[in-house]
């Protein structure tokens, strides 16, 4: 088993632009089932993709593949279309947290936005609006879900992961890579790994993914890498502490960040005190989380974990 | 973004929030000639002299030229000697305080050079409460913060007397509701026509934060006058980035002149870049990985001198203007290039990197580990360039390597 994504699940994709043009087609040589785009003004037209499989993906194909994805003006009507039940989102920042709105409103079970700089009171009306529904909403400010072998969602390159048994949850995208090639190198590999964003309002948190993981048979165990700003790390801890038995590592990004400044992410901040990768680590080490000192320590920290 | 005092002010004026009267000044003549019209409109001939800069604490900062000197100045001159007397003295003070090096505990101790001063009306304090709305981020919501404890830092109200600290989250569908704005009231003892008074205010700030998309909007101290008005004393407002495309207005009040040159530059082309006192250059894509990164170096026992994130979709462009940024730093002593491509593709940042040197020259040693996305090319770009490049293999690797060569 795996967890959010795996061999049954049918993609949109919302926001064909240059960005969501290149990842799409990645994702349809890794093999994940895209299986329409949907775009206000374009209904109607179809998305042509061709090329060489990426053979790190999915097994079982054909050397190259050439994909027609039908456009639909609305996500209600690519769902009943296609039978959709995900959908990627590459909508520019002012209009994405309609379009994962509009997700929720079509039913689907999974909207991962991938879209950086979606303005804070967007994204709190947005989640606002999940509540009540029973669609997952992950990121935005991510770089999405992948299980290895089954399906890819996102901006992720493909050939860094190998299906295995580590659950793989992170507040940073290009560290989320780090861990995932780690864990190929050591021959650990994942069940599913999920940027979670940079973002301090974001669908799925540590926690959420935390117990996922904790209910997935096939996972043994869990990296979790956070960053500065916020408390969502210590909330986690004091999750792990209570309510999981599998055996977890972690890192922190920002032992160096200066308080006050913005590192990149709009969540990473340190202010007022508050938010400090001390306090993190604490918290987590406290947990019995085992931590790893450099992100290039992070596969090694998990096989210690495990023991 | 921040913006100044007198600019917070001024919105909310334009949102009928009570602010006193009030004048900013970039000259010592501007500054002197605002006080008797004050006087004469407020009635008071009492006047405040304000020091504008981008950060907290100037009641009790003092001036790096001038020791005995505070960023915030009462000026009764004019209570016995009428506002000729006022104005003389509010020349004298901005005098000293224009251009001048304000230091306070928020902005570090080579402080910040005071460019423009606020001339105010004196008002008569009776209580000093603290208000601000922002977000909690554990509830995905903005939250509204009142305390008894006003013209205090609240971070210490936080950690010594939590209890004195009044939160009411707001419901983004319905803003803040008349009896959460009456709770606060009631919490912070205010009743009669002030308590009407403050459930105005309250009001108006949650609408102001929302119409503004405000990251955060802190008064403090609000005052209660001896007359009974509630009122802003301080302003301090900061703004989503991400969303100021809606707010050209807000945009234009960017005062470039309180933020590092470099961090504006960088800001320009689209790159995320913080100046840092070490000697190791940083070019990253991605923040979590950038400060991962810089805490690599520091473990390794470097120092790194910069946050640099060249983000998602970097362009050739925007790769040697990130160069030009690091190389124009003269306590940089080496460069390391830490690339794990996703969306940034690895043949995209070589290409990059061998114009950038090509174009900028490179004096320092420079270390390039490429990993991600269309990697093969981009080692193949930087081997094929013939350019001095030390290649590393994983993240630490590097660090070591930059390290060993500084």
């Amino acid at each position: 088993m795996s967890i959010l994504v795996g061999k049954d699940t049918r993609v949109l994709i919302q926001g064909l632009g240059r960005t969501g043009q290149f990842h799409t087609d990645k994702a349809i040589a890794y093999g994940t089932q895209m299986v329409g785009g949907v775009h206000p003004s374009r209904s109607g037209a179809v998305a042509h993709f061709e090329g060489e499989t990426d053979h790190s993906g999915v097994p079982g194909r054909d050397d190259n593949y050439s994909v027609d994805l039908p456009v639909f003006a609305t996500v209600k009507q690519a769902v009943a279309e296609t039978g959709a039940n995900a959908s990627v989102v590459y909508v520019p920042p002012p209009f994405a947290a309609d379009a994962i709105m509009e997700c929720a409103a079509a039913g689907l079970d999974l909207v991962v936005a991938i879209t950086e700089g979606v303005p804070v009171a967007d994204m709190i009306k947005a989640k606002r609006y999940l509540a009540d529904k029973p669609t997952r909403l992950v990121g935005p400010n991510c770089p999405g879900v992948i299980t290895p072998g089954e399906c890819k969602i996102g901006i992720m390159p493909g050939y860094i992961h190998q299906r295995g048994r580590i659950g793989v949850v992170s507040r940073s995208g290009t560290l989320t890579y780090e861990a995932v090639y780690q864990l190929t190198l050591n021959g650990l590999g994942q069940t599913t790994a999920v940027g979670i964003g940079g973002d301090p309002v974001n669908g799925t948190n540590f926690v959420d993914m935390l117990r996922m993981f904790e209910d997935d048979p096939e996972t043994e165990g869990v990296i979790m890498i956070g960053e500065i700003g916020g408390t969502a790390e210590e909330e986690a801890a004091e999750f792990v502490a209570s309510g999981m038995s599998k055996p977890v590592a972690g890192f922190i990004a920002g032992t160096t960040a200066p308080p006050g400044k913005r590192m990149g992410h709009a969540g990473a901040i340190v202010s007022g005190g508050k938010g400090t990768a001390e306090a993190k680590i604490e918290a987590m080490v406290a947990a019995g989380i085992v931590m790893a000192e450099t992100p290039s320590d992070m596969g090694e920290a998990m096989a210690r974990a495990l023991g | 973004m921040k913006i100044h005092e007198y600019q917070a002010k001024t919105l909310m004026a334009a949102r009928g929030i009570p602010v006193p009267l009030g004048r900013a000044a970039t000259t010592v003549e501007e500054a002197a000639a605002a006080a008797r019209p004050l006087i004469e409109e407020s009635g008071n001939p009492v006047v405040v002299l304000k020091a504008q800069i981008h950060a907290g604490g100037r009641g009790k900062g003092t001036f790096q030229e001038h020791r005995d000197l505070r960023g915030v100045n009462v000026i009764a001159d004019g209570i016995d000697g009428g506002p000729e007397a006022a104005e003389a003295r509010v020349a004298e003070l901005a005098a000293m305080m224009l251009g001048s090096t304000l230091v306070t505990v928020q902005t570090g101790p080579e402080g910040k050079v005071v460019n423009r001063v606020y001339l105010e009306q004196g008002i008569d304090i009776a209580r000093e409460l603290y208000l601000a709305v922002l977000l909690d981020r554990s509830v995905s919501r903005n939250v509204v913060m009142a305390s008894t404890e006003g013209g205090v830092e609240i971070e210490k109200v936080a950690e010594e007397t939590p209890e004195k600290i009044l939160r009411q989250e707001i419901d983004p569908a319905i803003g803040l509701a008349d009896f959460q704005a009456n709770e606060l009231a009631v919490g912070l003892g205010i009743e009669g026509d002030t308590a009407k008074a403050f459930i105005g205010f309250v009001k108006g700030l949650d609408r102001a934060a929302t119409e503004l998309d405000t990251d955060l909007i802190e008064i403090n101290p609000l005052v209660v006058t001896g007359g009974g008005q509630v009122m802003a004393l301080d302003g301090k407002m900061a703004f989503d980035d991400n969303a100021l495309f809606r707010h050209p207005d807000v945009a234009a009040m960017r005062d470039e002149s309180e933020e590092d040159p470099a961090e504006v530059a960088a800001k320009e082309a689209g790159l995320n870049y913080i100046k840092l006192d070490g000697t190791i250059g940083c070019l990253v894509n991605g923040a979590g990985l950038a400060m991962a990164t810089m805490d690599t170096i520091k473990h390794v026992g470097g120092e790194p001198a910069n946050f640099l994130d060249v983000g998602g979709g970097a362009d050739e462009g925007q790769v040697t203007t990130a160069f030009q940024i690091i190389t124009k730093d003269p306590a940089v002593k080496g460069i390391f290039v830490n690339i794990f491509g996703g969306i940034m593709r690895c043949d995209v940042i070589a290409t990059g990197i061998v114009a950038a040197v090509r174009n900028v020259g490179l004096s320092v040693p420079l270390v390039v580990r490429l990993e991600g996305t269309n990697v093969e090319k981009g080692k193949e770009i930087i081997r094929e360039s013939g350019l001095d490049v030390v290649a590393a293999d994983s993240l630490r690797d590097g660090a070591e390597k930059i390290v060993d060569l500084v």
